[in-house]
């Protein structure tokens, strides 16, 4: 706990100097020096997360019911569960790699922001479907009981039950991927170029907030920039974070009494 | 009459292992019939052979039929959902669902594809004042179900069955979680409840089984003993283990 405060503190004392709001809307200008701000990756980071979590919910939530609710245990089944969490330790520079063979080469989306939310998606798919998993294991059989004696069918139990008693624990698990998307870097690295450019559509190369950072640092002399881009990111994480807690809070309070 | 409820021959197997051997026994209409027997002796099996909710353990499988209306439940053409509409249960645990009593109530009628509010709110108000909870929660429909005492609980979970209509109410030890004054409300409330609905319930309480209802079975290590009035077991039982169980010797 005193670590990560030493970290975050030194990072927001060293970022603050270079903080202003001119920094949040001038776009980076390039060059050994790293003038400019920070507003074209501000906007790609949104792109991307964005995107990427619109790939990735449905197809991870999907999942996720389907291997706890329907999917019988069998060999087949039980070898996805371990891939899923096999995957999961899984380098995400080695998903890079893969997108920049499958999504930037292959299907030829080229370096772009549409082949690093795919990217992405595939990195955080397991973290997403084991989270979501987990939630569903949680909910009491119960539930699952009383909602089929009732004469529900399976998936309007799923629906209309099992889901909305899971939420708070899937949208934790949302909630972690976002923040996982945003601090990720080496998978972007080969999937989505460096351009600093302001995107003009996800099929545009461009650099992430954090991407824009392990840029600064190691490719300009602007460490003060690279520490100012570094605490907008840890401010926005911190949040994310609070919103978290924040949410399962509230609903922990709706389901368990109260009003 | 004809029982509304025929148990024919009916064999049950959880993967190699036999529970229920051979049972026949009937449950009369718009009456309260009693499994009772020790633990483990498969009464709450035979329970739910009735809307086939042993249907979604693994493993399981029935020989015989069972008959609503003289229908097989288990014939291959049978709807499972419109089965546990007609035959509604109400579980040990009461297990409301983690929604306000209002949705919980109208959780079943909503399923069937009922959606005009005024309609929602005229079958909810007349579930809860059929399972006698109307009165103390009238004014926090909104509230969730959760919050309720145990035996609230158990009340809100028999009108979310009452709300769908059914025809006949399982109940699998419906009041072994709750307190003296909870249960007795609940037996009042199955005297209410018989003159419309046909009433199986297990108990592993005897006392239970003797004041509430009209017809007993006694289960043993998957057989059917005795069954008959419950006048009649509980006075002159006509076989020897169910003497011995009545009288507390064992169980």
């Amino acid at each position: 706990m005193l670590v990560l405060l030493l970290i975050i503190g030194y990072i927001i004392v060293r970022g603050l100097p270079g903080f202003s709001w001119d920094f949040l809307i001038t776009p980076p200008a390039g060059g050994l020096a790293g003038e400019g701000g920070i507003s074209s990756t501000i906007v790609t980071t949104l792109y991307l997360v964005g995107l990427t979590l619109l790939i990735l919910v449905p197809v991870g939530i999907g999942a996720a019911i389907y291997l706890v609710e329907y999917a019988p245990d069998n060999r087949l089944t039980r070898f996805i569960r371990y891939g899923v969490q096999t995957l999961a330790g899984v380098p995400s520079i080695l998903f890079g790699l893969f997108g920049f063979a499958l999504f930037v080469t292959a299907l030829h989306f080229r370096f772009s922001i549409l082949s690093g939310a795919l990217t992405l998606a595939c990195l955080l798919l397991p973290v997403l479907i084991t989270a979501t998993e987990e939630a569903l294991k949680a909910v009491p059989r119960s539930y699952r009981a009383g909602a089929m004696a009732l004469g529900a069918t399976k998936w309007q139990a799923v629906t209309h039950v099992i889901l909305p008693a899971a939420l708070p624990g899937i949208a934790t698990g949302v909630i972690l991927c976002a923040g996982r998307a945003l601090g990720e870097t080496a998978c972007l690295y080969v999937t989505m170029g460096g351009s600093a450019a302001m995107p003009e559509s996800l099929l545009s190369g461009g650099r992430s907030l954090a991407l824009h950072v392990f840029y600064l640092a190691t490719e300009t002399n602007a460490m003060d920039k690279a520490m100012a881009t570094a605490a907008v990111l840890i401010v926005i994480i911190v949040g994310l974070n609070g919103l978290t807690n924040f949410i399962s809070r509230r609903f922990q309070k709706r389901i368990c009494g109260g009003v | 009459m004809e029982p509304k409820i025929k148990i024919r021959g009916v064999n049950f197997f959880y993967h190699r292992h036999q529970v229920l051997k051979n049972i026949n026994m009937d449950f009369p209409d718009r009456q309260i019939t009693a499994i009772i027997g020790p633990s483990g002796c498969g009464k709450s099996t035979l329970l739910r052979a009735l809307n086939r909710m042993n249907d979604l353990v693994s493993g399981a499988r029935l020989e015989g039929e069972v008959l609503l209306d003289n229908e097989n439940v288990y014939s291959p053409n049978l709807d499972v959902v419109n089965l546990r509409k007609r035959v509604g249960m109400v579980f040990q645990q009461p297990n409301p669902f983690p929604k306000s009593i209002f949705d919980n109530v109208a959780f079943g009628p909503r399923m069937l594809g009922i959606t005009a509010q005024s309609r929602l709110n005229e079958i909810v108000e007349k579930s809860l004042h059929q399972a006698a909870l109307w009165d103390e929660v009238k004014d926090n429909l909104h509230k969730s179900g959760m919050a309720l005492s145990g035996g609230q609980q158990q009340r809100l979970c028999i009108a979310r069955v009452l709300a769908v209509e059914p025809e006949v109410i399982l109940m699998d030890e419906p009041c072994s979680a709750l307190d003296p004054v909870s249960t007795m409300r609940i037996e009042e409330l199955m005297q209410e409840l018989k003159q419309n609905y046909t009433i199986a319930i297990v108990t592993h309480n005897m006392q239970q089984a003797a004041r509430a209802s009209d017809w007993t079975g006694f289960l043993l290590t998957g057989d059917l003993i005795e069954y008959g009035r419950t006048g009649e077991i509980f006075s002159r039982p006509k076989d020897k283990r169910t003497e011995d169980y009545i009288t507390g010797r064992f169980g």
